[in-house]
């Protein structure tokens, strides 16, 4: 229940509306309780003495009293669901804004799929809880404590029966939230597991299809999807017998109290018209204790989604800003200090062993190698993507740490390797790189890229919606459209990481030729093929997460095994 | 991105509500038991109460203990039966909702796979996970919570209606036009909210979506500093779901204090009325109370009813979305001719006739024309050919219609005009499965699944022993890598394959085509990504499988493209040059031009 509380603060500025629908809901009770009241006044003393001028004051009070009764559920209704959806958006923000500042190896912890049904589907459970519970939560009190002392007023003796019997039922009640509660937890793992298979299918739709697997896949959906129904009817199985149980409590005060009450009656102890009224009492006490056990069910099943928000809420980002971090990057040479990492503690091996590196202001430096050999590991420690176990990374002889993480990503363009467009049009893509781009800095940038050729043959030219993923362009329009957008950052350092693999040698000869004239620019070319870093500066070659050796074309060419073979097989493949 | 929300037809609330009940009716007994199981706890329950009466009567009477316990005894038989019935009500429920919402599951799933691939195409997959994640949640909430309590409290309302009528029925015509009022509300209310849910749940899908592809995009979002445009765009999206949701929920909430508002003025209006009856002499004061006290009873299941059809509304537009998927239609199968294996190694097709074609896998495209979207032809009036046991190429920039071929072949999708023929059969004529079963693709995104490697492979082909599986990596040499890993073939491939480098996972492609081992396959070789050396077992695995068979590949390395059979260059949906390598360098043309690096081959 603690994290319900923890979630609770997260209501804000909406804890007013909150209060509110429960003191309108408590008004709302209380004529409810006035009603019968006035009906009694009706017929006992108007009625009854033939008062006409009595009988229409008290309907016109009766009226009233509902059209309150109206106005407050009314306007309840209206800050309820403010309170409720309000309380869902700040969550659901929250948990956006956590996720923002996680770094890679927090997000590695999560999966997209769990990541979103956390921001999704349990928010939307949470937000259910509260506004199904509310008003049950709030009568029922108001219900049980007037219930109780009426009771006790009419006959305190009478009243003991089911002050014994209401504790008795809130331990049963405690057993099955104790029973259920870890059950839901299993419930939504397995929904989970459900969703995972879902996903999967619908990614691989295309090699489903292909291989006509659609039996298959149905087999395997159906062993989740019945193994989420037997769960399911284990854990409602058990949830529902709270119904019967708190009506056998019922039913046992009610008998207990006609039996005892009866026994006064005939003993003379007490009046027949107390003992009617008394059980009426009754009814109303478990009825509300019966609404209130619903309510806690609500709340349990919902503790299940509680306890995976606050997850998310309380996943530590594992990279963070030092306290007055330095904003300016006075000089862009790039140091590796005998820099070690592995992405987790409980990798067997570094994917970085102990590199060294030292790449000047303006260099154009390729980095060649295998497969898993560290490339794109190495070039994501500078801007911090992930963080140096070992060693340090040092921007113009300052550890990258020191800078606020804004303006060391801002010095730097990375072009990564799996790269991303978003649902959008291309210009709002590109405008990723600098939002106040004017579209002749665009098409500049695109020029560069050698992006702007294939964009004049669009008919919709910067406006053509790429749908998600960029769906609409070719691999190589793709890496070409992601270049621009970096080219529009106008950082100090580029790093390409194998960015121009889809892009053919001549047009891809043309931007590395445009990104030259880029003066005072350090530049880091990761590639597969050697014509890309074959006229860098200086090639370094990394195998196995060491740095093997470094220099020209014509040195590597001269005195390193590896690169030899590499442009062998490639000279053989047409490649080059 | 276009999302696609369907015009609303106002029979939809009675449809929708149809479609479920069908669903419900698959499990008839036991939710008649259900409602059997509800009435008799009901009767029960005001059979209990009913009987303090004639208990306190007898106490009246004098009759003493005797009396007492006698009438305690049959109120506590009554309550025991009540609450066996109830223990079984509420246990069929919790298991026949889970049932229900079993088969929905199973029928939604198994018809989105059945959708045509442009279902895929134009929806992102967070949006399709909603109809999973959120409109299947509601129905099985409303299932859990809703039926059993709109049984029981329509069965109370009757009853007290009944008994209002009989005690009287001039007061009770009173009560029957507010009540009517009052349901007509209900429907008008529940109709209105049903297109604030529908909204809301359109919304909640928008939301998932932008989700999933922020989270999946968290990389570039950091190397841009873009999280605050992102924190926006995300805003964006959250408030117009909580402005939406709020209105639902305001709007659906207002129907529970309005009912009873409309409850207490009937009150207000009867008592009055009922007064001035006993004044009249009309009626006696000990029969309006006792009637009066009938009237309030009967707004407390009225209440619930509303109460609970709130939920069922919410389910109801979220069934409505669910519906609306398992109703469109599947990708079309016309197809008579199906494949049928002859000997070990042979395969024919069977004409609806019961003539036989032997299977040789000679392809042929004739005038095809083909777009995705209308006014956008992607392939014009193109024609082609492949005999059996050749290698056609098709090379071109992006766009120029590769794929597309590719897709048509094993109608992913449908021509237009023209026709393509298989062994001189329409494809169209073919059974899909059948038409599938003949050839194998390895597609440029490869997708594994969450399963062992050996499992991945096998998806190929299920009955397929480990040694046939060890022999398809071994021809697409991926043995080698496989046997390196730390389970070797056992090893879990998980989260589509993220341990795996892109060049292993088409290895792993190459082999699952391999061991479906069919006459004609479709090659579309990845691009990028891939180290010299893996590409060189790539090529040779590639080759290893092309071996006798048919193969259309889509070529991005000129290894591969220099020993093929027939090299189709295509440009603009057109092919503009083909012929072999050799003969097409000397035309000096586009392909040349390709060959010579000043196109991307991509």
């Amino acid at each position: 229940m603690n994290k319900l509380k923890r979630l609770f603060s997260y209501m804000g500025p909406y804890k007013k509306d909150f209060y509110f629908a429960i003191l309108l809901v408590a008004i709302e009770t209380c004529f409810e309780l006035i009603i019968p009241t006035l009906m009694a006044d009706l017929i006992d003393l108007g009625v009854a003495k033939g008062d006409t001028k009595y009988m229409f004051i008290k309907g016109a009070q009766m009226a009233l009293c509902a059209l309150l009764a109206l106005i407050t559920g009314l306007t309840y209704a209206r800050f309820a669901a403010r309170a409720a959806y309000g309380w869902g958006a700040l969550i659901r923000k929250a948990e956006y804004e956590r996720v923002q500042q996680y770094s890679f190896s927090n997000i590695d912890k999560f999966e997209t799929s769990s990541l979103v049904t956390r921001m999704t589907s349990d928010v939307t459970v949470m937000q259910n809880a509260i506004n199904g519970g509310l008003r049950p939560i709030t009568r029922a009190p108001i219900m049980f404590i007037l219930g109780i002392i009426f009771s006790f007023t009419m006959n305190s003796y009478l009243a003991i029966i089911f002050m014994v019997m209401a504790p008795l039922l809130g331990i049963i009640l405690f057993l099955i939230v104790r029973k259920v509660a870890p059950m839901y937890t299993v419930l939504q793992k397995t929904v989970d597991s459900l969703n995972g298979v879902v996903e999967e299918n619908i990614r691989a739709i295309r090699t489903v299809k292909a291989f006509i697997r659609e039996e298959y896949e149905e087999e395997k959906f159906e062993s989740v999807n019945s193994s989420l129904r037997e769960t399911g009817i284990k854990t409602n199985s058990t949830a529902v017998m709270n119904l019967p149980f708190f009506q056998a409590g019922m039913y046992t005060c009610i008998i207990l109290i006609m039996l005892i009450g009866g026994k006064m009656i005939i003993s003379g102890h007490m009046e027949i018209g107390t003992l009617t009224g008394f059980l009426s009492y009754v009814m109303q006490v478990m009825n509300s204790m019966m609404m209130l056990s619903n309510v806690f069910l609500l709340l349990t099943r919902s503790l299940a989604s509680a306890t995976r928000i606050s997850e998310v809420l309380d996943e530590r980002p594992s990279l963070v800003e030092k306290e007055n971090p330095i904003e300016k990057v006075e000089n862009s040479t790039i140091e590796f200090n005998h820099v070690s990492f592995k992405y987790s503690a409980s990798a067997k091996e570094e994917t970085i062993k102990d590199i060294s590196l030292k790449i000047a202001e303006g260099e154009t430096i390729g980095i060649l190698g295998g497969t898993g050999s560290g490339k794109s590991t190495l070039v994501q420690l500078i801007e911090r993507l992930y963080d140096a176990d070992e060693g340090e990374v040092l921007l113009g002889g300052i550890n990258v740490k020191e800078y606020s993480l804004k303006t060391l990503r801002d010095a730097i363009g990375i072009v990564l390797q799996k790269n991303l467009l978003f649902s959008g049009s291309i210009r709002e893509n590109l405008l990723w790189g600098d939002k106040r781009a004017s579209d002749e800095e665009i098409w500049q940038s695109c020029e560069k890229a050698g992006a702007a050729e294939f964009l004049r043959r669009f008919p919709n030219g910067l406006d053509t919606d790429l749908g998600q993923g960029g769906v609409n362009v070719s691999g190589g329009q793709k890496q070409r459209l992601c270049i621009a957008r970096t080219l529009l950052k106008h950082p100090r350092i580029l790093i390409f990481d194998d960015s121009t693999s889809a892009v053919d040698t001549a047009t891809e000869k043309e931007i590395r030729s445009h990104l030259a004239s880029l003066k005072g620019i350090t530049k880091i070319y990761i590639a597969q093929r050697i014509s890309t870093v074959m006229s860098a500066d200086r090639i370094v070659i990394l195998d196995d997460g060491r740095i093997v050796d470094s220099g020209t074309h014509q040195e590597l060419l001269g005195r390193c095994r590896i690169y030899q073979e590499i442009y062998e097989s490639q000279l053989k493949g047409g490649n080059l | 991105m276009a999302r696609v929300v369907s015009a609303k037809r106002p029979k939809n609330m009675a449809y929708t509500v149809k479609r479920l009940l069908s669903y419900m009716g698959r499990h008839k007994f036991s939710l008649l038991s259900v409602a059997i199981l509800v009435t008799i706890s009901v009767l029960c329950n005001l059979l209990g109460t009913y009987m303090i009466r004639p208990v306190i009567n007898t106490i009246a009477a004098g009759e003493g203990m005797d009396g007492l316990i006698r009438g305690v005894m049959v109120t506590a038989v009554i309550y025991v039966i009540g609450v066996l019935a109830a223990i079984g009500y509420t246990q069929i429920m919790a298991r026949s909702a889970q049932k229900v919402v079993y088969d929905i599951r199973k029928d939604l799933f198994n018809h989105m796979q059945s959708l045509p691939l442009n279902f895929f195409d134009s929806r992102q997959s967070g949006d399709i996970m909603s109809y999973y994640t959120n409109d299947v949640d509601t129905i099985s909430d409303a299932l859990n919570n809703s039926f059993a309590a709109v049984v029981k409290n329509g069965i109370q309302i009757l009853g007290t209606m009944s008994m209002l009528l009989i005690l009287n029925w001039k007061l009770s015509i009173i009560v029957a036009i507010s009540y009517t009022a009052m349901i007509s509300y209900v429907r008008y209310s529940a109709h209105r909210s049903k297109s604030y849910y529908k909204k809301q749940q359109n919304s909640l899908g928008i939301l998932d979506g932008y989700i999933q592809e922020m989270v999946a995009g968290q990389k570039v979002i950091k190397v841009f500093n873009h999280e605050n445009e992102n924190m926006m765009g995300f805003n964006e999206r959250n408030e117009e779901l909580q402005r939406v949701g709020t209105a639902a929920q305001a709007y659906a909430s207002t129907m529970i204090p309005a009912v009873v508002s409309i409850s207490f003025l009937t009150y207000a209006i009867v008592s009055l009325a009922g007064g001035f009856m006993v004044l009249k002499g009309l009626s006696d004061i000990g029969s309006l109370a006792s009637y009066l006290v009938f009237v309030r009873q009967s707004a407390a299941p009225i209440n619930q009813f509303t109460q609970q059809s709130n939920f069922l509304l919410s389910s109801l537009a979220g069934a409505e979305r669910l519906f609306e998927l398992i109703d469109r239609e599947s990708e079309t199968d016309e197809g008579k001719v199906s494949l049928i294996k002859t000997s070990e190694t042979k395969w024919d097709w069977k004409r609806s006739d019961g003539s036989l074609v032997p299977l040789n896998g000679d392809v042929r495209f004739n005038n095809v024309t083909f777009s995705y979207e209308e006014n956008h032809p992607v392939l014009q009036n193109l024609s082609l050919y492949a005999k059996p046991g050749q290698k056609i190429a098709f090379v071109g920039s992006t766009g120029a219609g590769k794929t597309t071929i590719t897709n048509l072949i094993n109608r992913f999708y449908d021509v237009d005009k023209g026709e393509i023929l298989y062994d001189g059969i329409n494809v169209k004529d073919i059974r899909k499965k059948d038409l599938r079963h003949s050839l194998a693709m390895v597609l440029q995104d490869t997708h594994l699944f969450t399963a062992s490697i050996r499992d991945n492979i096998r998806y190929g082909r299920l009955d397929a022993s480990d040694e046939d599986i060890e022999k398809a990596a071994r021809i697409a040499n991926a043995d080698s890598f496989i046997r390196r890993l730390p389970n070797g073939y056992d090893t879990m491939v998980v989260s589509d394959g993220a341990n795996l480098s892109s060049g292993q996972r088409q290895l792993i492609a190459i082999a699952r085509a391999a061991v479906a081992d069919p006459p004609v396959l479709i090659l579309d070789e990845a691009t990028s990504n891939i180290d010299t050396r893996t590409e060189d077992l790539i090529e040779k695995g590639m080759d290893g499988l092309m071996e006798g068979r048919t193969v259309f590949v889509i070529a991005h390395r000129l290894s591969t493209v220099r020993n093929a059979n027939a090299i189709m260059v295509l440009e603009g949906g057109k092919i503009v040059e083909r012929g072999t390598h050799d003969e097409l360098i000397a035309q000096k043309g586009r392909y040349y031009k390709l060959y010579m690096g000043m196109f991307e081959l991509s």
